[in-house]
Order: structure tokens, then sequence, then C-alpha cells
């Protein structure tokens, strides 16, 4: 079964043991034995100094998987709307569909009422096609609707990748639908790559992992799909090698955008939706949309986020006016949100909104693993907080010990003479 | 008519409590307590609440994981649960969603016929948020995710609630038999008491393995049935620790920031 121990081999040394990230081994007569926690993460082969863990994953008999072509997208609309995450897929899915090759091509799915005006504006994100899926049923988000309509096209027409943005929505429809196709669905992953090659590339640039192991002139064109596993503690790169299509859901502000290239042309094709009254089984008897601001913390260029630090909920009025000043927008770690300080809808990290803006301010955030993970891919982090061993300030470009009522008004105030601090710096050094 | 009301579960590491370890860059493991995933406690509390309005409500819950996953399933019962199962076999291993489902599916299914099922919307080892909607594909039940409202009529059959969007929430009307995802706004999960902790240590926890769930190891649950696969698993590089930025006085060490912001064209 999978991960074993090799018992001759093993002379019980506990280094697998510390690090497994599951507790999956066990000490048994001064041996290794690997127990049913165990999720074949291969941390424990990488470690072993002695050879000692093997892996007996069974080959399956590989089914033919040469029928399935092309890469997908679900456009994500609501009331006419597409959502941003859904054109930042058509981008992603563009490149990957490059990346298999010349041939392959990015279709974006849309699945609505009277959507077919939608079209267009996918074609101009870089859909190559569109497949539109129209019926008076399917004006609201249900999901027997949609995982109806959406199930029956991929089986007649059989992509080999279906990308889902990883919204409230996406997240109730995908699992559905790789449950009814018996297909592996990879949860907001963060990155995706087709040729081992461009993996290679990016465990080289960004990961610690060693890639002796992997051939960057393999043939394989499976998707490698990348996602933060165990709270962001461990990242996983995860593969379907058996069935199709290969599935995933991605975080919304993830991925980028294509240039919007106007007025661009593709193929569009009207699938005949197959669907009765009597398959849905709920009624969705009302939209509301709440009247709270909406917060945009995907496309913002500069977030200020508070956290515990603040002490209280009127610590985020000061942060209010920090973001006033420099043109952000108000973010929050998620001990504010549970304190009950300021709304879900500002949190930023794992079980919040993912974010990469040019600049983010941290302040009283001491830096909980999932925060980290939802923003450390910010261009710029600047980190304020009283605590000199906060794990945050392992990933700031700026680090401040200090109180963060006193240093953020200073910088508030001083906002606007930024050039000219600048420019004196300059001159100074120039004599 | 008494409703009956299943429960998915689940034990998880506190992810909360892990640290990196500085130098090694490791995980530190030691000392992270494993608890009832918190959407769980939700889900449970949901259950719970109706059993407090309609008292011969019978609430199951169901869980797959190791044998120590008794522990969480005893802090159920006390918190006012009937009974619980465990699924738990060294064939499930390494199951994906779509395998952990079809456990889990054929457990609540092994127990006959109910009227709800409630589980959380996410594990926070996990994150995925598949499982309860592959659960309800499996059984062909109608669902609904990310629920904070809840309200069941008194025909103890129709259902009205509420689910969040990013930017609202939607009122959907559903009936029974269907399964229903829970977040955090939903309520407040109870305490256990000091006599539900009394009464759970005296129930026997049924342990179903494979063979008992009527699952096949190589085509329906495990690793090797699963159709995801770990092709690595890495710890993310540490971003390079930044500058410490210090002066006599905050107005300095503010100056001395936009100096830097502006040097780099970041502002």
């Amino acid at each position: 079964m999978a991960i074993y121990v090799i018992e001759d081999k093993c002379k019980g040394c506990k280094l697998c043991i510390k690090a497994c990230p599951f507790e999956a081994i066990d000490m048994a007569d001064k041996l290794a034995v690997i127990n049913e926690k165990c999720t074949s993460c291969k941390q424990c082969i990488a470690v072993c100094p002695f050879d000692a863990i093997g892996n007996d994953e069974k080959e399956v008999e590989k089914a033919d998987l040469s029928a399935y072509k092309d890469v997908w997208v679900y456009a994500e609309q609501r009331a006419g709307a597409i959502m941003n995450v859904a054109l930042e897929l058509i981008g992603e899915g563009r490149r990957l569909a490059r990346e298999i090759g010349p041939d392959t091509k990015v279709w974006a799915v849309l699945i609505g009422d009277k959507i077919e005006g939608l079209a267009q504006e996918c074609f101009d994100y870089g859909a190559d096609g569109v497949y539109i899926l129209e019926d008076a049923l399917l004006g609201k988000f249900t999901t027997d609707g949609y995982t109806k309509v959406f199930s029956d096209l991929i089986t007649e027409r059989k992509p080999e990748i279906v990308l889902f943005g990883a919204t409230h929505i996406g997240r109730d429809l995908a699992p559905r639908v790789a449950a009814r196709l018996n297909t592996g669905l990879t949860a907001d992953c963060t990155r995706l790559d087709i040729k081992v090659s461009s993996y290679i590339d990016y465990a080289e640039k960004y990961t610690t992992q060693d890639t002796s192991d992997l051939d960057a002139a393999s043939d394989d064109k499976g998707l490698k799909q990348t996602r933060p596993a165990f709270g962001g503690n461990l990242m996983a790169t995860i593969i379907t090698p058996n069935t199709r299509p290969q599935m995933a859901t991605v975080r919304p502000g993830v991925m980028t955008r294509r240039e919007k290239a106007e007025g661009a042309k593709g193929e569009l094709v009207k699938a005949d939706p197959q669907i009765a009254a009597s398959d849905i089984r709920v009624n969705v008897k009302d939209i509301v949309k709440s009247a709270k601001e909406l917060v945009s913390l995907t496309d913002a260029d500069i977030i200020c986020s508070g956290g515990r630090g603040l002490g209280s909920p009127e610590g985020f009025g000061l942060i209010k006016e920090f973001a006033d000043k420099t043109g952000g927008v108000v973010g929050s770690s998620r001990a504010a949100v549970d304190a009950g300080w300021i709304d879900h809808a500002h949190q930023v990290g794992q079980t919040g909104t993912t974010v990469k803006p040019k600049l983010y301010f941290a302040c009283g955030i001491s830096g909980a693993i999932q925060h980290l993970a939802g923003m450390q891919s910010s261009d710029m982090i600047v980190a304020i907080n009283k605590d000199p061993d906060a794990p945050i300030f392992e990933v700031a470009d700026y680090g401040i010990v200090g109180d963060l009522y006193k240093v953020i008004p200073e910088i508030v105030a001083e906002w606007d003479n930024a050039e000219a601090l600048f420019e004196a710096t300059i001159d100074r050094s120039a004599e | 008519m008494a409703l009956k009301i299943i429960v998915c579960a689940k034990q998880v590491p506190d992810t909360n409590e892990i640290k990196i370890d500085p130098v090694k860059k490791t995980l530190i493991r030691e000392g992270v307590p494993s608890i009832l995933n918190h959407d769980d406690a939700n889900a449970l509390e949901e259950a719970l609440k109706i059993k407090d309005k309609y008292p011969d409500t019978h609430i199951t819950v169901v869980s797959m994981g190791p044998p120590q996953a008794k522990d969480m399933l005893i802090e159920c019962l006390a918190m006012g649960a009937d009974e619980a199962v465990l699924a738990s076999d060294r064939a499930l291993g390494g199951s994906d969603t779509w395998a952990t489902s079809n456990a889990l599916a054929a457990a609540i299914a092994k127990l006959g016929a109910f009227d709800l099922i409630f589980a959380g919307r996410q594990a926070i080892d996990g994150d995925t948020a598949q499982v309860g909607p592959q659960i309800a594909e499996k059984l062909n039940l109608p669902q609904v995710t990310y629920v904070t409202d809840f309200e069941i009529q008194a025909d103890l059959k129709s259902i009205t609630v509420k689910r969040a969007l990013e930017d609202g929430y939607e009122v959907i009307e559903i009936k029974t038999p269907c399964m229903l995802t829970a977040i955090k706004e939903l309520n407040t999960p109870r305490y256990m008491s000091v006599g539900g902790i009394f009464e759970a240590c005296k129930k026997d926890i049924p342990v179903w393995g494979a063979a008992e769930l009527g699952v096949d190891p190589d085509k329906e649950v495990g690793l090797d049935a699963s159709p995801t696969k770990v092709f690595r698993s890495f710890t993310p590089a540490p971003k390079g620790k930044g500058e410490m930025l210090e002066g006599e006085t905050e107005k300095d060490v503010a100056r001395k920031l936009l100096v830097g912001l502006k040097s780099k064209h970041v502002i």
C-alpha cells in the first residue's frame, strides 16, 4: 500500500518522523511504521538518509485519454456580468493551451439565460472559442441545473482541462461536476504548469525543492497543479494521471488577466442544454446584494491591513485614514475578523482573499502562516509591529518595530512629502 | 415523525498552532493539538439546535480518519449527538476528496434513511470544500453550501436557508433529504456539558473498515483509487528578510520608509 518502510534498511533514526507533516509515522521495535494518517506526500522519502522508505503506488492501466482536447474555463457570470476571476482564467487557460500545443484552444463556457452578449468579452480577453449554454431555467445559478448542463457538455465534447474560479459558486459547482464525471479536482491552485520544463523553472525560482530527478525534456503534458496544503505550511503539486478532464479551481487574484484586445474574433458554439424544471430541486427565492461597500482587495495596488495589534475595533479608524491617504484599501487579518472588529470581506489570507498588491502594509499583524499564504507574493511588504520577533518580519521588505498608533500618523503626515524627502537624499549623496 | 440528521465531521490538526522552525524551515508539529474542525462544529451545532426544538431528533456523527479520531467523536457526543460512527482502515488512507466521499457516502447509506446531512464547508487542513458536495452527488441529494441561516418548517420537510455569496446572499428553499454545508456565520457552537461527557464515555463508537462499508480499495477508496495523486510536496521558499528601519523618533522612521519606497519606485 503506497508508502512503506523497507525494514532491513531502516536504522530507526526518526528523521522521517520529524519530517512528516501528518503524524503518519510511528516507531515500533526501533523501526519506522507508516500509519493510516499517511497521505502519500512523500516528505519522508526525501529526508530518509538510508533510502529505507519506498513507494509502491500501483501503476493503473492507462486509460485512453487521447480523445480529450482543449482547455475550458467556466466563465462564471452573475446577473449578466462576468466575474474577474473568469477573465483571469481565460488568460491562464490560453497560456496552458499553448504549452500543450499549437492546435490546443482555450474555450470559455458561459451558462445562464440571455448571456450570448458576454461572449465578446471572453474573446477580448483571449478565448479562442466560447460555448453558450442558454435556457430560461439557467437564469439563476443552481447546483442541480448547472451541474447537469456542464457535465453533459463535458461528456459530449471531452475537454482535457477544465478550470473554475474558486468563488462560492465555483466551489459549489466544480466538486459536483468532478464527482459526476468521476475525475479528479484540485482546489485553490496557485500555480499551473503543463511542461515539465516550465515546472522545473518555477520550482527552482520559487521553491526549495530538488528538481534533479525531473526530466526537462519529458513529453509529459499532464496538468501540474500546485496548491498550499496544511494551512499553507506545505505546498503540494497534484496530478490527475488516469482520468479526464483534469479539473482545478483557482482563487481570484492569483492569475493575471491578458491585455484586453477589443473586437477579437473567435468561434461561437451554441450548445443545446437538456434541462427540465424537475431537474432543479431547489428554489432560489431571492438574491440580495449586501449594502456594505464591496471591498476589492484583489484589484488594489495598495492594501493597508490591520490585525490584533490594533487592540480594539476603533483601530480600523486609523487604518481607514491610512488607506485614504495612500489611495489603498483596508485589509485585515483573520484574528481581527474573528474578534468581530471588521467584516470578513476585508480578510486577507488562506480563508480570506489572496492578494498581491504593489504595496502591502501589515499593521499589528503577527503573521500567522495562513495570513502569509494570502499576501506574501505582494511586490513590497511593510510590517509595523511592537514585537520584534513577530513572524511577519520574516517576509517584510521593510520592518518597523514600534507602536503603530505613533508610526502610522507620521507616515500619513509625511506621505505627500515623499518626493521631496527622496530628492533630499539624492542631493546629499551628490555632494 | 422524528427527524434523522447525519453530521459529517473531521478531526484536524489545529493549523493555527503550527509554526515553522526559523532555522531548519521545517514544520514544528510537537504539541499541535487535534481538534474538531471549526466548520463541522457549526454543522453539529445547527443539528443540535433542531434537537433542542424537536427533542425526538436523532443525530449521528460520521467521520473518516485514524482510530484517534474517536476522541473527536466523543467530543461530538458530549456536545449532544446521539450516536457516532468512524470509518477507519489503512485501506482508506491516502484517499483524495473523490475517494473520501465514496467512503463517507457508503457509511451514511449503511446507516439507513435520513432527512438531513449537515457538513462543514471545509476542513482547515485541506481547505478543499469538496467532500460535502461530492457526498451529495454520490447520494443523489440536492445541496446548498455556505449556509449562514437555517429554518425548517413545522412539516419537517421544507427548509429555507441563506447562502453566503462574496457580495451578499441568496435565499433558497429546499426539501429534505438534502445536504447543507455550514460556515461559522451560521451559529456559535456550544460547549460539552459535564453530563454529556459522562454519558459520551459510556457510548460505543463503531469503527467500520472498507469491508464493513462495502467499498472496493482498488476502485473506490484509498490512494490507488483516487483520481488525484501527489506529484511532489515541498515547503515554500521563505522570502528573504528585508531591512529593519530604526530611528530616534517615529517621524525619522516614517521618513526613512518613504524614502525607501520612493527610491524603489513603489510610490
